[in-house]
């Protein structure tokens, strides 16, 4: 059943690859990686991660100093990427704060903050993890909703959704609902994750962590590189045409049945999240210019996902994994891949597939290798994650819709 | 935004499932504080069972019990998880890992600890595919999910099973959230219909003017006070009274979630 289009009033994303969407459209049109050699201090993990520089110097506003984490930082840096602070506070203007609703998504929140306490518990022999440890301003996920709903001065309805990789996807779907509904007039949608230990860790003791920097669809891929990202959006049930024309079309969101950390061999859950989304934007396949895929880099989910892409678009889908470039954002990557699918369809750019040289022949969808220039009308994004929550969202141009 | 609720499930120290709590939550039996007892999630194969968590085993055994002589067909029912902190024992787990015994997290303890593990096993042991969104708002989270499970319903005339469920942190983290019940509770939630079996929520967004609503047994009350999942106990105290109820649940500072509540007729 075709849904209202969303209109999508103000984007902005901060990740390795700079603040705000110049940078990555610039990263994007000149293949310009943003990967680096990264290892953790608390192990001899060599890694390639999307680190985003100048975290370390992000001072939150003194009222707001109790969320001070290396996560609402990041919040912090994204939200005055592309003046889109200010394009919400127009926004709270015209339409009272109460009427704005904030669906943001994350995986980890600002666990690192706790990781420094443990550290400290155990290295220094220190009574408990420490009164200094702000657990609800920092670890606890609601603290990404609740740094950003105080900094834009919000007061509607506000979540967190913690879906593992779908986060920060399904953050555009819940908004769109919630307009739908009548529960607010505009909402701010994205998603926030940073670098932690047990994030880095845990994938490196699942075999997941590529050793070198992540080709998505490769011969021989390695696994996924992690990255730390922030990506919002501003939505708005109706409003005049005085933007960019972008619009959220559809939303499908699925869940695989099938295992917690492996997705469904014929991307059975995929298909289905694919086809929602097309039904519900009242679209066929061949009308989608784009495909940007999850494309992890990580074998099993790069079979899934190829297979799943051929049930739906046969072997003529345009399609790319742009991971290369920023790293596997986690709970924000839905949400970075949807604001990068926007930079695309504004200025008429595929981008290509960074790192991979040789293409896995296995799989039978083709990406495209190098960026390229071309007009596109309608995008369709893939966000999967871990224990099987998938949610594809599609973007277009409303007038062409 | 009205919802008819057509199944409940319920868990907690000395609340064993919904029939046995339903006179409890009325005030017509005492409460008593039991052990926890909780079923094994069946629907899993060994392997997975021996893995589901305490917040695992607590969300299925909720569920079950709301979706207990449904009609309808489950494989694409969609559901909403909400919970405050998720599972905190595997954060402690990796953090010691890491910090204290010096080897690499296990990789089942992290594949675990994303919020929505307790999701996909739910859909595992269900063969359920429908959509699932995983939240989370602070001590607002029942009323999160709530509010989002009856969005959902509004917007695809569709079923959905609501599932809240908060179990206590482990010891290095049990000050910064300081709790002792684990707590979960589910409801089935249709779109509205008139129904003599069945009661109707109307939920509205009210600015904080009333008190939020509290429950009577003191122990109880201490309980909703302190596990986010149990601010649900209200509700569920008003529907197994089978009376007209206006309830407010707290949500944002400033803002509640005010359910009306009509009992099946």
């Amino acid at each position: 059943m075709p849904i209202t289009p969303a209109r999508i009033r103000a984007y902005t994303l901060t990740t390795a690859l700079g603040q705000g969407c110049r940078p990555h459209l610039q990263a994007l049109t000149e293949m310009r990686p943003g990967l680096r050699l990264w290892t953790p201090d608390e192990a001899p993990v060599q890694s390639w991660a999307g680190v985003v520089d100048g975290l370390d110097d992000v001072r939150l506003p003194a009222r707001l100093a109790e969320f001070d984490c290396r996560n609402n930082r990041l919040a912090e840096l994204a939200l005055h990427g592309d003046g889109f602070a200010e394009q919400v506070e127009a926004a709270r203007e015209r339409r009272g704060p109460s009427r704005i609703g904030l669906f943001l998504g994350t995986s980890t929140a600002g666990i690192r903050h706790t990781e420094q306490c443990y550290r400290r518990h155990f290295e220094e022999k220190t009574p408990g993890l420490g009164e200094d440890l702000r657990f609800d301003s920092t670890h606890a996920y609601v603290s990404l909703a609740d740094y950003c709903r105080r900094r834009l001065g919000l007061s509607g309805p506000a979540i967190v959704i913690s879906t593992a990789c779908s986060s920060g996807a399904k953050t555009f779907a819940a908004a769109q609902r919630a307009l739908s509904a009548g529960l607010c007039d505009a909402a701010v949608v994205g998603g926030v994750d940073t670098l932690c230990a047990t994030t880095l860790l845990g994938f490196q003791a699942l075999g997941l962590l590529s050793p070198t920097p992540c080709t998505p669809w490769g011969l021989g891929r390695t696994g996924i590189s992690i990255g730390e990202g922030a990506a919002f959006a501003l939505l708005e049930g109706n409003g005049d045409a005085d933007d960019d024309g972008l619009s959220l079309l559809g939303y499908g969101e699925s869940t695989d049945a099938y295992h917690i950390a492996s997705p469904h061999p014929q991307g059975d859950g995929a298909v289905s999240a694919m086809r929602a989304a097309l039904d519900s934007a009242g679209l066929s396949a061949d009308v989608i210019d784009y495909i940007n895929l999850h494309g992890t880099g990580t074998p099993a989910n790069d079979l899934s996902e190829d297979r799943a892409v051929a049930r739906v678009f046969g072997d003529t889908a345009i399609a790319s994994a742009t991971k290369g470039w920023t790293g596997h954002t986690l709970g924000a990557s839905g949400a970075v891949e949807a604001v990068l699918s926007l930079i695309c369809l504004r200025h008429g750019l595929i981008p290509g597939t960074l790192n991979t040289t040789t293409f896995d022949p296995d799989l039978s969808t083709r990406l495209i290798r190098d960026s390229a220039p071309r007009p596109l009308a309608r995008v369709l994004s893939n966000a999967f994650g871990f224990a099987g929550n998938n949610c594809t969202l599609v973007f277009g141009r409303t007038s062409c819709a | 935004m009205r919802l008819t609720v057509s199944g409940i499930g319920i868990l907690g120290p000395g609340l064993v499932d919904w029939i046995g709590a339903r006179p409890v939550l009325a005030g017509d039996h005492p409460y008593v504080a039991d052990a926890l007892s909780v079923s094994p999630p069946l629907g899993l194969n060994p392997n997975e069972r021996r893995r589901a968590t305490l917040a695992t085993r607590l969300a299925l055994d909720a569920a079950r019990q709301a979706m207990a002589g449904a009609r309808s067909d489950t494989t694409e029912l969609a559901t909403v998880f909400a919970s405050a902190d998720g599972d905190m024992g595997l954060i402690d787990s990796m953090c010691r890992d890491i910090y204290e015994h010096r080897v690499p997290p296990s990789p089942t303890v992290f594949q675990n600890s994303v919020h929505n593990a307790v999701s996909g096993y739910w859909s595992i042991a269900e063969g359920c595919r429908g959509p699932s969104t995983s939240l989370a708002a602070g001590d607002g989270t029942f009323a999160a999910g709530l509010l989002e499970a009856a969005t959902q319903i509004v917007c695809s005339a569709r079923s959905v099973l609501l599932i809240a469920f908060e179990v206590p942190a482990p010891e290095l983290l049990h000050p910064h959230r300081p709790f002792d019940s684990a707590f979960a509770c589910a409801l089935r939630l249709e779109p509205a219909i008139r129904s003599e079996d069945h009661p109707t929520l109307d939920l509205a967004l009210r600015e904080d003017e009333q008190a939020l609503t509290s429950i009577q047994d003191s122990a109880l009350e201490s309980m909703r006070r302190t596990n986010p999942a149990a601010r649900a106990l209200p509700l569920l105290a008003a529907i197994a009274a089978g009376r007209s109820a206006v309830i407010g649940l707290p949500y944002w500072p400033g803002l509640q979630l005010e359910v009306r509540l009509e009992p099946g007729a």
